[in-house]
């Protein structure tokens, strides 16, 4: 199983992600829980009405408005980083965060590397798949190279200058 | 100006300190050059064609004495003694060593400077008017909210890799636009709408490079709280719809036209509808804040044009000539605004020593209230002088080459370091703005010609600003040779506008010749009050052909 950063440190990844089925195959589904890509999923849907073990992962191209009613149902949604430039995917988080209200797993998938993980945290995931050739053990360091932060993001609701203390009026 | 509280001076020492382990995980093969890259980027470091570069922000275009001083040291002691101003009030060092720029950023950070986002794919350095806060007719002072967004901006964490770079700039003069905003991904204005409200106009999609637009307005009043979170909004929208399939569409302005200007408007007021009201709101009581760092400097009660200036200006005519070209109206009676060109012939438009960098330190402290501040003409103005010591002044700059009397005229060139230091250039520009230098060297011709800009770029990226000159130059390549071709009627003033392609381009020797023909149709057909951009627009471009390829 290859590892996995959550903010509690690293662990065995159960899920495997599958990926989309060629025009003229059938969806099979592998034994343990799976990651689905997001529209498969959602032409599947009732068949897998109750079950915690199944989740789904979006593309960067793709949409989580479409998703947006159903995603409470949902243990892990993954969202894939084609190549780490590819920005879409930190918008694509803030706005299951803040605009959807997902609660469950937010991972980040694919050309995940050290210096974004920071970046990707703010944004909402808590779950990293890191690129298998990057050193993970530098993770956690890389997780929390800033103490503070001018922004707003999901990981803090107040941006610096409301939480600035006002300066006295000079 | 801005001063760092402990909040800022943490996050950007833990930015150097971030900047330093990825340095040295690239140094030892940890990172791949692509990983690498955009990391680099976005910390100002380029690699060129004779070596890195390090771009160095500037924002709002102002420097202190101590900053100015400690940049003197560094292209000192990690560079040759040069740096050079640019168009978006950065500055750059053209030789600094890769493993060397994390004690750079180091020695920026503690005379709170550094060179974030000054290149990659991320909001760049916001820039705005030099004459902020000093002139008398701006609607209020831009700077406040070029800092509001400069924090925002900062390492913000979802629009760290957009599909291409993106620059803000911000203007308040109504007259006047010298931060040229319509052709900025983002230019904001401030305006009062009909009830008085302080807020923006704001234009989207412009921009130069390849393909040069004049950005349209997007939303004709923003109120003044509400700027962060509708930049946000229109960052999320280009994140998201952006083209990232091919980097010469990657632009904002390719989004803007492909959906037009209407189409992109809603979709950004989409978006904001569900975050207008988020915690990204400014406050009052922040913008009041900010506001308190620009306030006035301890002005004296002075008259205007005193006896002592009006005799000065009588007995020298040099120096007459110099205070009418280079020094404008101050918003504070018995104050004015210098302006200490780096155009001097033979030295590269933009470029200062580290000699000259303690120089202008020394006159900012001597003379205006220890301050100084960049132009994208790649000037520097010295901001709140008192119009008694203007003389001595000019007698200081004279020999420092600061005082060539040219500003705004057809020798005050925007040029780009072109092929002599830039790898992605077709063709040298340095030599063509020494050569138009030397053909027009009396001065009182150049003055009679009056408002002129002529903008070199050595390559279509447009650094040098070609495209809005009133006279552009552009180096291009024919089968390995370098060649120039030249458009006319640009503006990046409030009437902004595109040059238009004269025709055919010109071998290196014939350009003075060429900028002298063009020059002589003006001469011949305008009116007694026109400039050079009001007789084209009225003539056309056919008259100016007709000479040049006669
Ligand atoms: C030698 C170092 C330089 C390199 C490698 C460089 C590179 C580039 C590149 C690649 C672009 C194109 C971006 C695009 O079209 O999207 C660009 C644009 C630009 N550069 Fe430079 N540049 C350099 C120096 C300068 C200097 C010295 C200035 C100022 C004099 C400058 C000002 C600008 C400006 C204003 C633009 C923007 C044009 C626009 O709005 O699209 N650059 N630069
Ligand atoms: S315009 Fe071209 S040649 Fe000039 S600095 Fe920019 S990239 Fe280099």
């Amino acid at each position: 199983m290859p590892d996995l950063i959550r903010h509690d440190g690293i662990h065995d990844d159960e899920w495997t992600l599958v990926s989309a089925p060629e025009e003229d195959q059938e969806l099979t589904l592998p034994d343990g829980p799976a990651l689905l890509p997001a529209t498969v999923w959602k032409e599947n849907r009732d068949q897998f009405a109750g079950r915690n073990d199944i989740g789904i992962w979006f593309d960067s191209h793709e949409e989580p408005e479409a998703f947006a009613e159903v995603i409470d149902d949902l243990p892990v949604i993954a969202v894939n980083f084609p190549k780490f430039t590819d920005g879409r995917g930190y918008s694509i988080a803030r706005l299951l965060r803040e605009r959807y209200g997902y609660k469950g797993e937010l991972r980040a998938v694919g050309d995940v590397l050290l210096d974004q993980l920071f970046y990707m945290k703010r944004c909402g995931f808590d779950a990293y798949a890191l690129r298998a050739d990057k050193d993970i053990s530098q993770a956690e360091h890389c997780l929390n190279v800033f103490s503070n932060t001018y922004q707003a993001a999901v990981d803090n609701k107040e941006p610096l200058f409301r939480r600035r203390k006002a300066e006295a009026a000079s | 100006m801005y001063v760092y509280d402990e909040y800022d001076r943490q996050i950007l020492n833990e930015r150097v300190a971030q900047f330093r382990h990825q340095t040295d995980r690239a140094l030892a093969g940890e990172l791949a050059e692509d990983e690498f890259l955009p990391l680099r980027l976005q910390n100002g470091l380029y690699v060129q064609r004779l070596a890195p570069m390090l771009r160095i922000a500037i924002p709002y275009g102002m420097l202190r004495a101590n900053q100015l001083r400690r940049l003197a040291r560094i292209s000192r002691d990690y560079d040759k003694g040069y740096a050079h101003f640019t168009t978006r009030q950065n500055v750059q060092l053209n030789w600094p060593a890769v493993e060397d720029v994390p004690d750079i950023l180091a020695e920026l950070a503690e005379v709170e400077m550094h060179a974030n986002q000054t290149s990659g794919n991320c909001i760049r350095n916001t820039t705005t008017d030099q004459f902020a806060g000093v002139q008398s007719e701006e609607l209020t002072d831009p700077r406040p909210y070029c800092e509001l967004i400069r924090q925002w901006s900062t390492y913000h964490p979802e629009f760290a890799f957009l599909p291409r770079k993106f620059k803000i700039a911000v203007n308040a003069s109504e007259g006047t636009d010298r931060a040229a905003v319509q052709v900025h991904d983002i230019g904001l204005e401030l305006v009062n709408n009909e009830a008085g409200e302080l807020g923006f106009r704001v234009y989207v999609g412009g921009g130069l490079g390849r393909t040069p637009v004049v950005g349209p307005v997007i939303r004709e009043f923003l109120p003044e709280l509400d700027l962060l979170t509708y930049l946000e909004a229109i960052l999320r929208v280009y994140n998201r719809y952006g083209r990232r399939d091919n980097k010469f569409k990657a632009r904002i302005k390719i989004l803007v036209k492909a959906m037009t200007p209407e189409a992109f408007a809603e979709k950004v007021e989409a978006e904001w509808e569900h975050i207008k009201n988020s915690p990204t709101r400014l406050t009052r009581e922040a913008v009041d804040s900010v506001k308190r760092f620009f306030t006035e400097p301890d002005y004296q009660a002075l008259e205007d044009n005193p006896d002592t200036l009006q005799a000065q200006r009588a007995e020298s005519k040099a120096f007459d000539s110099w205070v009418k070209r280079n020094v404008d109206k101050h918003k504070k009676p018995g104050y004015a605004i210098a302006t200490l060109t780096l155009k001097k012939t033979g030295v590269p438009p933009g470029d200062v020593s580290d000699r000259q960098l303690e120089q202008l330190a020394d006159l900012a402290e001597q003379y205006s209230f220890g301050e100084l501040r960049v132009t994208h003409q790649q000037n520097v103005v010295l901001a709140d002088i008192r119009q008694d010591q203007l003389f001595e002044l000019w007698q200081a700059i004279r020999p420092m080459g600061f005082a060539t009397a040219n500003l705004g005229t057809l020798t005050d060139i925007i040029c780009c370091p072109g092929g002599d230091y830039c790898a992605l250039a077709n063709a040298k520009s340095i030599p063509v703005a020494e050569a138009i230098q030397r053909r027009f060297d009396d001065m009182d011709y150049v003055y009679d010609l009056g408002d002129i800009d002529l903008n070199i770029s050595g390559c279509m990226n447009a650094c040098g600003h070609h495209h809005v000159g009133n006279i552009g130059v552009l180096g291009v390549d024919k089968k390995g040779e370098e060649f120039y071709q030249i458009s006319l009627g640009g503006s990046s003033q409030r009437d902004a506008s595109l040059g238009k392609i004269l025709g055919p381009s010109f071998a290196r020797e014939e350009m003075p010749q060429v900028i002298e023909k063009i020059i002589n149709v003006y001469v011949d057909n305008r009116t007694e009050e026109e400039t050079f951009l009001d007789t084209y627009r009225r003539i056309g471009i056919d008259p100016f052909k007709e000479r040049v390829y006669a």
